[in-house]
């Protein structure tokens, strides 16, 4: 195919072809192109279809608001669904698929509904499919979801990365037309920081456009030479295909910079696109204008486009829909396009200018005080119908048909911090409010200045604001400076079937119908027409449905007013606001000291938060996990087991109030604890319920490391520094988080102090009597290594807690393993752990689930009335200590071959079963070695005068129901022994 | 007007002109047996329940926008009864049961989809709170269901079970949640309390409330002062406001909650998934669009709109699960004002002052109950009484340390 | 948003975390006749007000200091940050 709608000129590289296809077809086109651009210079003007209505479209737009021209771009893995051709740079083997048809695009099967529109107006869905209920999941619905939806996903996973920024400035301009690239000339030879985004491939705007000069050179030049310049500035950064696509709070902006979409991949090793966070002191909006379509019946076809795109088209990309063009306007600039389409050699039939003082051209016919009312073609534009002034109806034959309703300033980001536009009747447009985002100033087109010579004005004088600049750096050229001429035209009377929203199929006749129907605000008529809601963002068509509601209801557009414009400017890919948090990297990975090491045992490992912990260490001939469980388990009771427990929360406590400030903290008392001992210690919320446990053991009097639950380390932390700073700033303690500092190791097992003693140095006396239960101290291991060592045991065996800096982690498990081979030293990991914890009745993250009291898990006696600790007083509240009240208890299956699963409910042995006669829940659950059947912990009510009882456990949701018997938690060793061995 | 698809045709072929509007403007009378404020979802639907099953007549619903412009036409339009906890289950599957028999009762179709919602687990003791909770619903009446990581393959086979930082160990499904038209539930209940006639007032401003002898008599508002056998609050996120204007202070702090929608894309998801190990939660609407949502922003806001980290956050946790999400693109975003109650459970009762009641407190969760919220809400309205359904649903729970804590997260309205 | 910190100047807010109402600081004396009541209105009640709203933010990923930041919750503007140890001791904590 050739370029038979190609014209002379323009901002393409005609030295180089880029091969791409569409739909399957092969053509070419050049550097500078977009998609939609060279698909026009092929001839080529269906290229899509719409939402509902499955209408032919073509381009409206030559820029990101396109609501027609939408395409699958790409293939396989990076196919690419409602890409804009409007905006997707065209490269070199580039491929497209029109979308959202049933059939070939020219023969689309779901074109019947635009036969049906009449049954499919506005909201019809909500008056009907309701009977019988149950079709509507079954039949309605997959009908109704199939044909909706636009593109396709691949589904298959993204395979390019995506990168994040931070960026920061003085001043950040958004938009690199005239009033930017003016404000941006400014600032940086100022010396100002600054950066200037634009969302498209070129600098310059709509001087990439134009025709006007600007001083001596042309506009497109003139942005050349300007961003020559700029380039050249070291203060000045210019990120072309950026798009800022939010402002936040406190100066800071979005910005998307698509990096590799111009490339038929990204270059290897270098992201698709890249989320820039920007910090900006000062900001200028120089998001230029849309202009608007006039809406007048089958105002949808191919071929049927705004004036400034057909502009656009001719001029920048040397293209044009049709060799013969008609002109639909109610303002001068519409005329601009037909004389840039005379000097580019295409043929214009006609201006129709709805003003009856519309300007008189000598080349090309101005039929003043008209209209086009209707058109015809089937896939595309072929004539369009002109109601003259005086009444007489004219058919023109045309291919290509630019529509131009006058300018609407880009105020979105001005509205995304809730300010709101406001209307100017001169430029029958809304433009910036006053309630701009702080640090922001509207400049150009977007604030509503039209004309060339105004903008850059508008962008000189802001940034030198902005900045401060007593004396402006640079001398304004001469430009075009033609006064706004707009007659408001909204649509044609009479018209029906007219399109305001053409993706999504609204029309006049909806906008008639809402209001008949009561749905008259606003957001009422934007959410029961869909009106705005396309993937365009309603750029083309808001402003439209909202004059002909204004005038349904007999109001002024104004006070009707717009729907609230929210981030993002224009749809943003998921994965670049994802970044590279995905896959494994989705969250950071907390390895322990003793990873590397477990690794080489084979170790098995399981995530407990980010940290990846040592489940259990399989052995040859182990083939079920429960094997290798179980096998840790008896040896550490038979002998000696080591654990890594370095990801328990470390809190180093110093300070003369140490003691005094623990004493707040935990309900138990810690003020009399003496130096060398460890106690355990249950915080509680202010609230009442158990926070989190531990032990703190005091090393020297003004010195306390405290232990936290792995799952609370950095909450419990936290609170602890809010009650220093905030409740009790007085206190003489200072505290700091040492969980990664120090590698500690649980050695546990009769062995475990003649394991101990072979690595402890000879120096420290860790005989039963030297170093008893609940002891601890600063020792030295190893021949000199500085170590703490705590006496306190989760297994419920004789076991220790012994902890080197770190980076002796990996070297110190390695020692034990070797020096305890003659105890046949056994790793074991958290699952084992977790038995030996149940055995013994230790609550755990399953007990202390954020509903627990003291009372609950059977530490009610522990918090101390006598001093004020953080929770004391509302843990006294009534229904914190109802007779009732739940108690941690042990579970003993009646049968000892049943399990006891985590999760069941428990009912009366002999009552109903049901939610309102529920007695409690299994929290933990596990097989037990050394007893030989399962056991659980479980919180019943009154649990604890109920020794002995047997329940009904049931789990309907996996199908279980068995009988256990109430026992106490302490399955093993219950008056502890073992640990004061 | 009844709507049915008979009349759809009828007024096709007729030129459209037959339609009527959905509910009347009418201007206040002044004074009502009930004045109902807030004209969002549990508003209307309280009006709808008062007027239909409790026979109360000469009631209005005043509200200062347009109707459904709150939390209910800016959610992420989920439904389920997926709770733990008695004082939640009944009350979540009463008002799942009303869902199912919605459209039928008030003649609008609110595209109720019982398309599921399934939470994913990816520890095992996730596992093991997710079977307590499942066994919950199940032992109140509701449908639970245990899936393995196979039976959710075969759903939803593009989830990312290969290179998962958290694996997925399964999920529980309650099959009988979905989704819901959610702006249609504000349409259909005003319209259907307009039909029982409920005078729905927009555009008034509730400013200050008359309280004599400890008795409230009506409210001032922007048309004027409009007197009132009960006045019934229901504003969610300016609850706070509002009730400062009767001298209280709520147990509740409000936040900004963001939620988001794709471009339309063609079927990918069946139902409603719920990622356990990050904050994403994500259904596809009828019309296309990936609608998703994650964490609320975590500060006290009323500015009906977040901040960059959480878009991120919540991107991050979709493409952890999806990776195939990373070329669609988001469309939209929004914020809305969530009412955080101290225990993340709403209140609905009687206020020391005789004759006012409040609702409230619904966090991020309040249109899955609008049906029983309404319901419920009428019969204390009515009745005086609370329904059974919501009787642990009272003020006075956070003196008597009675909190309905479903996370257990103490009382710290942002972790709930 | 940014923070600005009294020390250690503008930080963004990820940096932080957020707890609450500054009146958090105001804990009741354990041992008044009304303590339980106190407890509750402490623990629970909030005035929630849409405008200036005196909170509690930690620098987590920072200095570990606890920061009372003034904030209008409608717009999120910032006018004060305190350290909150200044702000409770000239509140009257102490130990």
């Amino acid at each position: 195919m050739t370029q038979v709608n190609r014209l002379q000129g323009g901002q393409i590289d005609r030295s180089q072809s880029l091969s791409f296809t569409f739909d399957g077809k092969r053509m070419t086109g050049h550097p500078g192109d977009t998609l939609a651009s060279a698909l026009l210079a092929n001839g080529v003007r269906l290229m899509g279809r719409s939402f509902k209505y499955h209408r032919p479209r073509g381009v409206l737009t030559a820029g990101s608001e396109e609501p027609n021209a939408i395409v699958e771009l790409r293939e396989g893995a990076r196919q690419e669904p409602n890409t804009r051709a409007t905006t997707a740079e065209l490269f070199d083997g580039l491929v497209a698929r029109s979308q959202n048809r049933l059939g070939s695009l020219r023969f689309d099967l779901l074109a019947v509904n635009d036969r049906l529109s009449n049954f499919l107006t506005a909201g019809f869905y909500y008056k009907t499919f309701m009977w019988p209920a149950a079709f509507w999941e079954k039949i309605y619905e997959p009908i109704i979801r199939k044909a909706a939806g636009l593109g396709s996903l691949s589904l298959q996973d993204d395979p390019d990365v995506y990168d994040k920024g931070f960026l920061h400035c003085d001043l950040l301009i958004i938009g690199a037309g005239p009033s930017g690239l003016a404000a941006a000339l400014t600032a940086g030879r100022a010396g100002a920081d600054v950066i200037l985004c634009d969302e498209d491939f070129r600098i310059g705007g709509r001087l990439n456009s134009e025709t006007f000069a600007i001083g001596d050179a042309s506009g497109a030049d003139w942005a050349a030479a300007t961003l020559a310049e700029l380039s050249s500035l070291p203060n000045v950064r210019v990120m072309a295909r950026t798009t800022v696509i939010g402002a936040f709070d406190h100066g800071i902006y979005g910005a998307v910079e698509r990096t590799g979409d111009h490339l038929l991949a990204p270059k290897p090793g270098k992201p698709r696109q890249v989320l820039w966070r920007i910090y900006s002191k000062q900001a200028l909006l120089a998001a230029g204008a849309t202009e608007r379509p006039i809406a007048f019946e089958n105002n949808d076809r191919p071929g049927i486009m705004l004036a400034s795109a057909m502009r656009s088209y001719a001029n920048r990309f040397a293209t044009t829909a049709g060799a013969r063009s008609v002109i639909f306007t109610n303002n001068d600039d519409g005329h601009r396009t037909a004389a840039d389409l005379r000097a580019k050699g295409a043929q214009v039939a006609a201006v129709v200018d709805v003003r009856d003082n519309a300007p008189h051209s000598d080349d090309f016919e101005v039929i003043k005080g008209a209209q086009v009312i209707n058109s015809a073609g089937r896939l595309g534009l072929r004539s369009v119908t002109v109601r003259a002034a005086d009444g007489t109806i004219r058919r023109i034959n045309c291919e290509a048909l630019g529509v131009s309703g006058g300018w609407n300033p880009n105020v979105h980001l001005t509205c995304h911090m809730r300010g709101r536009p406001q209307w100017d009747n001169a430029l029958a447009a809304f433009v910036p409010g006053g309630d701009l985002p702080p640090g922001m100033q509207v400049i150009g087109a977007a604030q509503g200045d039209l004309s060339t010579a105004g903008a850059l004005r508008s962008g000189a004088q802001a940034a030198a604001q902005a900045l401060d600049l007593q004396t402006s750096p640079i001398d304004l050229p001469q430009a075009e400076d033609a006064p706004v001429n707009v007659t408001p035209f909204w649509y044609v009377q009479g018209a029906s079937r007219a399109w305001l929203d053409q993706q999504n199929d609204v029309t006049v006749k909806d906008v008639k119908l809402s209001h008949q129907e009561g749905f008259r605000s606003v957001e009422h008529l934007k959410r029961y027409t869909t009106l705005g809601m396309a993937t365009d963002q309603g750029k083309t068509s808001n402003m439209g449905g909202l004059a002909i509601m204004a005038e349904l209801a007999g109001k002024s557009i104004p006070e009707v007013g717009t729907t609230i414009f929210r981030p993002p400017y224009t749809p943003t890919a998921i994965g670049v606001l994802a970044g590279r948090h995905r896959g494994k990297h989705f969250h950071p990975t907390r390895l322990t000291p003793s990873h590397h090491w477990a690794k080489e045992q084979g170790a098995v490992f399981v995530e407990v938060g980010n940290w990846l912990r040592a489940q259990w260490f399989p052995q040859p001939g182990e083939t079920h996990w429960r094997q290798s469980v179980d096998r840790e388990v008896l040896a550490t009771r038979q002998s000696v087991g080591v654990c890594d427990v370095t990801t328990l929360g470390k809190i180093d406590v110093q300070g003369t109030d140490a003691a005094a400030f623990l004493n707040k903290v935990y309900c138990n008392g810690f003020a009399k604890l003496p130096v060398g001992k460890t106690r355990y210690g249950l915080m509680l919320r202010e609230d009442g319920i158990a926070m989190d446990d531990g032990t703190a053991a005091r090393l020297a009097e003004d010195h306390f490391v405290v232990t936290t639950t792995t799952a609370n380390a950095l909450g419990v932390y936290r609170h602890m520094e809010f009650v220093h700073q905030c409740l009790c700033p007085d206190m003489d303690v200072q505290m700091i988080s040492t969980t990664e500092a120090w590698a500690q190791y649980a050695v546990a097992g009769p062995n475990a102090r003649k394991l101990l003693q072979k690595i402890v140095d000879p120096a420290f006396d860790i005989s039963n009597e030297g170093f008893p239960f609940m002891a601890c101290g600063n020792i030295t291991v190893c021949g000199g290594l500085r170590a703490r060592l705590f006496r306190i045991s989760f297994s419920g065996e004789l076991a220790y807690e012994i902890a080197v800096p770190s980076m002796y982690g990996d070297a110190l498990i390695r020692r034990l393993m070797d020096a305890g081979k003659e105890y046949d030293v056994t790793p074991y990991g958290t699952e084992a752990l977790g038995v030996m914890r149940i055995e013994k009745g230790h609550a755990a993250g399953n007990e202390l689930n954020g509903t627990t009291t003291a009372l609950n898990l059977g530490m009610g006696r522990m918090v101390s009335t006598t001093k004020d600790s953080i929770g004391s007083v509302l843990s006294a509240r009534s229904g914190l200590n109802q007779s009732d009240a739940l108690n941690l208890v042990g579970l003993i299956p009646v049968n000892h071959a049943d399990a006891v699963p985590a999760g069941a409910h428990l009912m009366n042995a002999d009552g109903p079963v049901n939610a309102q006669h529920d007695q409690g829940y299994v929290t933990s659950a596990a097989f037990s070695p050394n007893l030989g059947h399962a056991i659980g912990l479980a919180l019943v009510k009154n649990g604890a005068a109920r020794m002995g009882e047997t329940l009904r456990l049931v789990s309907p949701l996996t199908g279980v129901e068995t009988r256990v018997t109430i026992a106490s938690a302490h399955f093993i060793d219950p008056k502890g022994d073992r640990l004061r061995a | 007007m009844r709507y049915s698809g008979f009349r759809v045709i009828k007024e096709a072929l007729t030129g459209h002109k037959g339609w009527t509007p959905a509910w009347r403007e009418p201007e206040p009378k002044p004074a009502y047996d009930v004045i109902i404020i807030g004209g969002g979802g549990h508003g209307l639907a309280t009006a709808y329940y008062l007027a239909k099953e409790f026979g109360q007549k000469n009631i209005a619903v005043i509200e200062k926008g347009w109707i459904g412009g709150g939390n209910v036409g800016r959610n992420t339009t989920i439904i389920r009864s997926n709770y733990l906890l008695d004082g939640n289950e009944p009350f979540y599957e009463f008002s799942l049961k009303l869902w199912e028999g919605l459209e039928q009762d008030f003649n609008y179709n609110a595209m109720v989809s019982q398309r599921g919602i399934l939470n994913l687990f990816h520890s095992d003791a996730q596992r093991d709170a997710f079977i307590r909770r499942g066994n919950a619903m199940i032992l109140n009446g509701a449908d639970a269901d245990l899936l393995s990581t196979e039976q959710i393959k075969a759903r939803y086979p593009f989830l990312n079970t290969d290179d998962a930082r958290f694996p997925i160990k399964g999920g529980l499904a309650q099959h009988r949640g979905g989704t819901v038209r959610h702006d249609a539930v504000a349409w259909g209940y005003a319209r259907g309390a307009d039909q029982h006639g409920v005078d729905i007032i927009q555009n008034c401003e509730v400013t200050g409330f008359k309280i004599e002898n400890g008795k409230c008599l009506g409210v001032e508002t922007t048309k004027g002062f409009i007197g009132a056998g009960k006045v019934a609050c229901a504003v969610a996120g300016s609850s706070s406001r509002l009730m400062s204007h009767a001298g209280m202070r709520l147990p509740m702090e409000s936040h900004v909650l963001q939620a988001f929608v794709s471009e339309g894309l063609k079927p990918v998801l069946p139902g409603v998934i719920t990622f356990g190990a990050g904050h994403f939660y994500v259904s596809q609407s009828d019309k296309g669009g990936l609608v998703f949502g994650g964490d609320i922003d975590g500060y006290n806001s009323y500015a009906q709109r977040g901040n960059l980290p959480v878009v991120e956050d919540v991107c991050e946790g979709g493409m952890a699960i999806f990776p195939a999400f990373g070329r669609a693109r988001l469309l939209r975003m929004w914020g809305g004002i969530m009412d955080m109650s101290m225990d993340g459970s709403p209140i609905i009762d009687k206020t020391h002052i005789d004759g006012l009641l409040f609702n409230g407190g619904w966090c991020y969760g309040g249109f899955k109950a609008t049906p029983a919220s309404g319901f419920c809400y009428a019969h204390l309205i009515a009745r005086d009484a609370p329904h059974p359904h919501a009787s642990a649903y009272r003020f006075d729970r956070f003196e008597k340390g009675l909190m309905i804590d479903e996370k257990g997260m103490g009382n710290q309205p942002n972790l709930h | 948003m940014l923070i600005n910190h009294p020390l250690l100047g503008p930080r963004d807010a990820a940096e932080f975390t957020y707890l609450g109402d500054a009146s958090l600081i105001d804990r009741p004396d354990w041992q008044a006749p009304d303590a339980a009541q106190a407890f509750v209105e402490y623990g629970y009640m909030r005035d929630n007000p849409a405008g200036w709203h005196r909170e509690l933010w930690f620098h987590e990923a920072g200095d570990r200091s606890w920061l009372v930041v003034t904030r209008n919750t409608l717009t999120h503007e910032i006018s004060n940050v305190e350290l909150a140890r200044d702000v409770a001791r000239a509140r009257g904590r102490s130990k």
